[in-house]
């Protein structure tokens, strides 16, 4: 009698056991619909960029695709463009963004160009590559307001003929538009965390203003403005649709590199091409994140 | 341990010599139709410790910064040292000033911190000299261990320590405490404000302490100024202020009162029983409330007493008795628990008033 | 006095940033103003404006877009808000891995994601669909880092986990506790996750050009070729869209947020 209770005890205590490692896990059935999403539409695409990148026409793994992408000068000159536009917007941007963001930090905190600014500057840095183009071609191309303006009183200079537009200058150009209201965005909450009591207890200590910003507040500032203008430069260095519509001819850029490898208008389509600058892409950017990362963990110790 | 005292010595002389005496005359400042000051006069002696007790908004911040040099005024003059110091900067002041919270740079360490001052222009020092008076203070603030720690690491009580060294190291003629212990976690509050009057204390610096809690201000200091909507309404040693309060306001703010209604004339009223003399500034006759102190009340059983205990809370060496009297008023005495013994809820007991002057107030 | 002197100094150094950065900032709007609205060498009108209702080609591509906005708010509202509140509250060893996953897509950048995803596509428009809708799966990839920051951000600000914990010790079910008490605190988180992704499928165009799906964007470029004054009027009016859309949604989150709702 005793045995048969013991047994049945155990068997269902093994299958209650059974049945509760089960519904611990039910929890994890919430997650199914969105790992379907995301593994069809973002995992498995970049893993087959990134492996992509190895493999020929056979599917074998190979350095070939990449070693040859490298003998190309044109590959290496569209990709060393592409790094010195994405460095030289991300300076301006960051330069200028943080000098507007410190001009509208110091004024009143729920004031109504405060808000203004970061509703523009929302719109601004989500601002459709497409968008930009058309706003700089009404600006500064052919039948731009300032190119009109220029021609008739200043027709030799360079604002009243638009060719720069059209190339490495004018990307440098049209992307600062948006860097800076991003730079702006990023940037005011860190302009906005320094305490007033540091700038005082400077003061009171005996500082200058000089000796203030010198000692505190730029110390303070620098790493975000350094993570800030690397997110810049990440912004810069992927961007394609800017370029696309601007750009009518050549690859003069490592993304339009890839369209180009990718939908020819002359049919030499070359995927595994497009793979290998893809990796080269995708490299940058993660190098420039993960610095990007580093500097926000060293910040956020201090931000309480 | 000996070798602690002597270097205390050391800064106690390099730092009393720096002390200075303080005169705020006349300190009017207002923020659109907000009155912050409203004609503030007062003085702080040589080696003084002045609390400046009130409720929000009474204006004792803003009296505080004004000092600082951290806000300008509308009208008024600030004299340190009989110098006159009204339309000089704050850099050039030399004052200490530590701050409710957050004042602490983050991207130094605490030792950093405290050298701060001693790396600027204003007091430029040789390295060496600098290292070892910041070590001394961070030392002196009991947080010697701690010196290489980031402020992050610290709890909000060590980071107040610092950030009192830091305003020591320049040996400032006032030392200037906003609200410094308001952000912090009660025990921590009472230890860290005992450190901050035995500090000051051994060192002699003239300090103005901001406070609300009037704990805090009758605790430590050597005289407390009670202010409101921008003006003192007194200021006078703890004690005094206690006893004799010149107003109302004072009487109230300070401590617990009992309203308790009399009739006053020739200058005296009578409270349960005992005829006492009222304090000046009190109702000169008629009607009025007086307001009496929970320890000054005698409370005694009796089985035939006209009043009843209706809750008792035992605070160790005291117990706090809320009675109701026979006409309905409601009081609470604080008797020691000795003598509580036999008093619990629902205990008759006759009160009796110990025969001190009082402040009587305006019935309205 | 020295004191009101420097603040003057700086008064007035910050309103010459304000005007020199407001100035180029709102320089190309007025010239899209201006271009959008030239007919002829001297005159102005709304030609081009009037115009843009007569572009079948723009208005289905408008419509496209449009409709995959929605979608991928769906997608959002449906898929993406309940996993990371679901992984929030239950799952917290996922956190991290989630966290990593939403922000992927910023470091790949699109040129990147739609080589990969090129041979998916390839695969649907044979054998499912040759619809553009079918864009609202990577699009919503493209979202996730913006709204899981606003959603994670929300879910943090007033700690969820507590709420929801009290709310069922109380005794409400996990569907009350889910719709009455958490989905009204992040309401904000998502309501900004749900404007940007508006805002950012409106502007898409790397993905939906290269894969050959007409989208507004892409026929905005069309046209442009032919008719560059009805482009720059089409892509003024989409931004006004978008700053209206943004603009209000700030008013609404400003508003205390309710934390229990008790008439549900």
């Amino acid at each position: 009698m005793n045995q048969t209770v013991q047994e049945s005890e155990t068997g269902s205590a093994l299958r209650g056991a059974g049945l509760r490692y089960l519904r611990g896990k039910t929890a994890y059935f919430g997650v199914i619909p969105f790992t379907i999403l995301i593994f069809l539409f973002l995992l498995w695409p970049t893993y087959s960029v990134v492996v992509g990148a190895f493999k020929n026409s056979e599917g074998a793994l190979t350095l070939s695709i990449i070693k040859s992408a490298l003998a190309d000068p044109a590959h290496i000159s569209a990709f060393k463009h592409t790094l010195q536009v994405s460095a030289v917007t991300a300076i301006i941007g960051a330069v200028m963004g943080a000098l507007f963001a410190w001009a509208i930090a110091t004024s009143k905190q729920d004031g109504f160009i405060r808000r203004i600014t970061l509703s523009a500057s929302g719109v601004l840095a989500q601002f459709g590559g497409v968008m930009l183009t058309f706003a700089f071609l009404a600006t500064f191309g052919f039948n731009g307001l300032i190119t009109t303006v220029f021609a008739k009183s200043f027709p030799h200079s360079f604002l009243a003929r638009p060719d720069w537009l059209y190339g490495i200058v004018g990307l440098c150009v049209v992307y600062s538009f948006f860097q800076i209201p991003l730079m702006f965005l990023v940037f005011l909450p860190t302009i906005d965390n320094l305490r007033p009591e540091w700038r005082e207890a400077s003061n009171s200590l005996g500082g200058s203003t000089l000796e203030y910003w010198r000692r505190v507040g730029i110390p303070v500032l620098t790493p975000s403005f350094l993570g800030a203008a690397l997110l810049l430069f990440a912004n810069s260095f992927s961007a394609y649709a800017t370029a696309a519509s601007l750009i009518s001819q050549g690859s003069i850029i490592t993304p339009l590199e890839i369209s180009s490898a990718l939908s020819s208008e002359t049919g030499a389509v070359n995927p595994a091409l497009a793979k290998v600058l893809s990796l080269a892409m995708i490299m940058v950017v993660v190098i420039v994140m993960t610095l990007y990362s580093l500097l926000r963990r060293r910040v956020s110790k201090w931000e309480r | 341990m000996n070798n602690d005292r002597k270097d205390h010595t050391v800064t106690t002389k390099s730092l009393s010599s720096s002390s200075a005496a303080v005169q705020l005359i006349d300190l009017a400042k207002s923020f659109g139709s907000v009155h912050a000051l409203a004609g503030l006069t007062m003085e702080i002696a040589k080696g003084e410790l002045v609390a400046l007790l009130g409720p929000s908004g009474c204006g004792k911040t803003t009296a505080l910064r004004a000092l600082a040099g951290l806000q300008v005024l509308d009208r008024g003059q600030i004299f340190v040292d009989n110098k006159n110091v009204t339309f000089l900067r704050a850099n050039h002041r030399n004052m200490g000033m530590v701050f409710q919270a957050y004042s602490l740079f983050p991207h130094l360490t605490a030792r950093e911190n405290v050298e701060y001052g001693l790396t600027l222009k204003a007091h430029k020092t040789p390295p060496a000299v600098r290292r070892a008076r910041g070590g001394e203070l961070l030392d002196l603030v009991g947080l010697g261990s701690h010196a290489n720690h980031f402020p992050h690491q610290l709890s909000g009580g060590q980071q107040q320590r610092v950030a009192l060294a830091r305003a020591l190291a320049i040996s400032p003629k006032v030392l200037l405490l906003d609200e410094p212990l308001s952000a912090l976690d009660a025990k921590v509050r009472t230890q860290l404000r005992d450190e901050i009057r035995r500090i000051q204390l051994e060192l002699g610096t003239t300090t103005l302490f901001v406070t609300h809690d009037q704990e805090e201000a009758l605790g430590i200091a050597d005289r407390v100024g009670v202010m409101r909507s921008g003006v003192l309404e007194q200021i006078a040693a703890p004690i005094e202020l206690y006893e004799r309060p010149s107003s109302a306001f004072v009487a109230e703010f300070v401590g617990l009162t009992n309203p308790i209604r009399g009739t006053v004339n020739a200058g005296s009223i009578e409270i349960l029983g005992a005829r006492v003399p009222v304090l000046s500034g009190s109702v000169k006759s008629g009607t009025g409330i007086a307001l009496i102190r929970p320890e000054s009340l005698n409370v005694r059983a009796n089985d035939r007493g006209t009043a009843k205990v209706f809750a008792a809370s035992f605070l160790g060496a005291s117990c706090r008795l809320a009675i109701n009297l026979a006409d309905g008023t409601r009081i609470t005495a604080q008797v020691p628990s000795s003598d509580a013994r036999s008093l619990g809820a629902g205990a008759a007991v006759d009160v009796e008033f110990k025969p001190m002057p009082v402040f009587v107030k305006d019935v309205k | 006095m020295k004191m009101k002197d420097r603040s003057l100094l700086v008064n007035v150094w910050r309103r010459i940033v304000l005007a020199v950065v407001s100035l180029y900032l709102l320089l190309p709007l007025i010239a899209m103003l201006d271009f959008s609205t030239k007919v002829g060498r001297h005159m102005r009108g709304l030609y081009a404006w009037r115009a843009i209702v007569h572009q079948p080609d723009l208005i289905s591509a408008i419509l496209t877009s449009l409709e995959l906005a929605i979608i991928v708010v769906g997608l959002v509202l449906f898929v993406v808000v309940p996993t990371v509140v679901w992984v929030h509250l239950r799952l917290p060893r996922l956190r991290r891995p989630l966290e990593l996953i939403c922000l992927l897509p910023l470091a790949i950048p699109g040129i990147v994601l739609v080589v990969g995803v090129a041979d998916i596509y390839r695969w649907i428009s044979i054998h499912i669909t040759e619809s553009p809708l079918t864009l609202a799966a990577v699009y919503a990839m493209l979202v996730l880092p913006y709204t899981y920051r606003s959603l994670s951000a929300a879910l943090n600000a007033v700690d969820v986990h507590t709420l929801a914990e009290a709310s069922r010790t109380l005794g409400a079910s996990t569907y009350r506790m889910l719709f009455g008490v958490v989905v009204p605190t992040i309401r904000s988180g998502v309501m900004s996750g749900a404007v940007i992704s508006i805002a950012l499928v409106l502007g898409e165009f790397t993905i939906s050009s290269l894969l050959n799906y007409k989208t507004m964007q892409v026929q905005i470029v069309l046209l442009g070729q032919s008719d560059a004054s009805i482009a720059v009027a089409v892509s003024l009016a989409s931004l006004i869209f978008v700053f209206l859309l943004l603009v209000i949604i700030p008013t609404t989150t400003s508003r205390a947020i309710e934390v229990l709702d008790t008439d549900e």
